[in-house]
């Protein structure tokens, strides 16, 4: 038993011993902030779903040395962007530019959208039509019509 | 039936071809903004001996084939036998780079399936593969007489590509 107590206290002592405090994960937090900022809007070109900034693929690792390295050298964001579409191209931009190429890309889906409310506006003002003939009155009788309505109502 | 009730029909047929255009596209395949840009310039050691050095320099006046590859990559092995079918047939020069390797592993891997490179470059940190926008390996280029990038395939090169596409469009580089 005395045994015992003696190992659990080793034990316990130990635990102090192995234990240090946490480092931290980059030398320079400022650089690391960045470097999230600007790879969180970087596709990973090994898993295209993710992005730089979340990817623990190989080569996402080598570029994030990269980016730290062109950070470090006082590069604008700019300047990094176009490092990385300079050699991967637009692809790996989240954000697509506009440019002739992409203009369908950005305007499309406003396209569809003026095209339906066009069309919506288009079969409304049929229906109105169609429904004024398919009554069959004048617009005196249906004036009549309505002002007798409205005094029912009272 | 009138031509009214035909529409959603064609809608869905636009919509269907699309999407079986959509099928048979390759994700992996991202065009690459490389082409007809001067490859970029580097000056790294060789895999062996490992004292000399490589830069495209070197090979300016000639069209060659430049394949980044390594011992790991297991795509690299299915494409080797068209490499080494390439080397026999000396259309041009054909330059490796040995892309975040092991010089051992490396060579291990040339000795015991053949080395079909004229010279090949030794990449350990991955930085020239940056530089050339590699991402999957293995990728090949095509450069011309004047170190312009023509061609670039990702991917191993199937017999095919090599015969239909990439020896003739190494030829007609050599004619201009």
């Amino acid at each position: 038993m005395k045994y015992l107590y003696a190992l659990m206290l080793g034990l316990l002592l130990c635990g102090g011993v192995v234990g240090k405090e946490a480092a931290p994960l980059a030398d320079d937090p400022k650089v690391e902030q960045r470097l999230i900022a600007i790879s969180e809007e970087l596709r990973c070109l090994v898993c295209q779903n993710e992005s730089l900034a979340g990817s623990r693929a190989d080569l996402a690792m080598d570029l994030r040395r990269e980016l730290r390295t062109l950070i470090k050298q006082g590069k604008t964001d700019s300047e990094i962007r176009e490092f990385m579409v300079s050699r991967y191209g637009d692809f790996v931009l989240y954000r697509p530019p506009v440019k002739p190429s992409t203009w369908l890309l950005w305007a499309g889906p406003f396209g569809l959208m003026v095209a339906g409310l066009v069309a919506l506006f288009v079969y409304l003002r049929r229906r109105n039509t169609e429904v004024a003939a398919a009554t069959g009155l004048t617009d005196e009788e249906s004036k009549r019509a309505e002002a007798l309505l409205q005094e029912g109502d009272k | 039936m009138n031509a009214k009730t035909l529409i959603p029909l064609v809608l869905f047929a636009v919509l269907a071809g699309f999407l079986a255009v959509g099928l048979g596209l390759d994700p992996r395949e991202v065009p690459s903004p490389l082409v007809d840009k001067p490859a970029p310039a580097f000056k790294i050691a060789q895999l062996e001996p490992a004292d000399a050095q490589f830069s495209p320099e070197d090979m300016k006046g000639k069209v060659w084939l430049f394949n980044v590859w390594a011992s790991w990559c297991v795509a690299c092995r299915q494409e080797h036998p068209v490499l080494m079918e390439f080397a026999r047939a000396k259309v041009a020069p054909l330059i490796g780079l040995d892309y975040k390797d092991q010089r051992k592993d490396a060579l291990g891997v040339l000795k015991r399936t053949g080395n079909p490179y004229d010279v090949i470059a030794f990449d350990a940190d991955g930085r020239v593969g940056i530089d050339y926008g590699v991402y999957g390996v293995p990728e090949s280029y095509v450069i011309d007489k004047a170190g312009v990038i023509r061609y670039k395939h990702i991917g191993p090169i199937t017999m095919e590509t090599m015969e239909k596409t990439i020896i003739p469009l190494i030829q007609k580089l050599q004619k201009s």
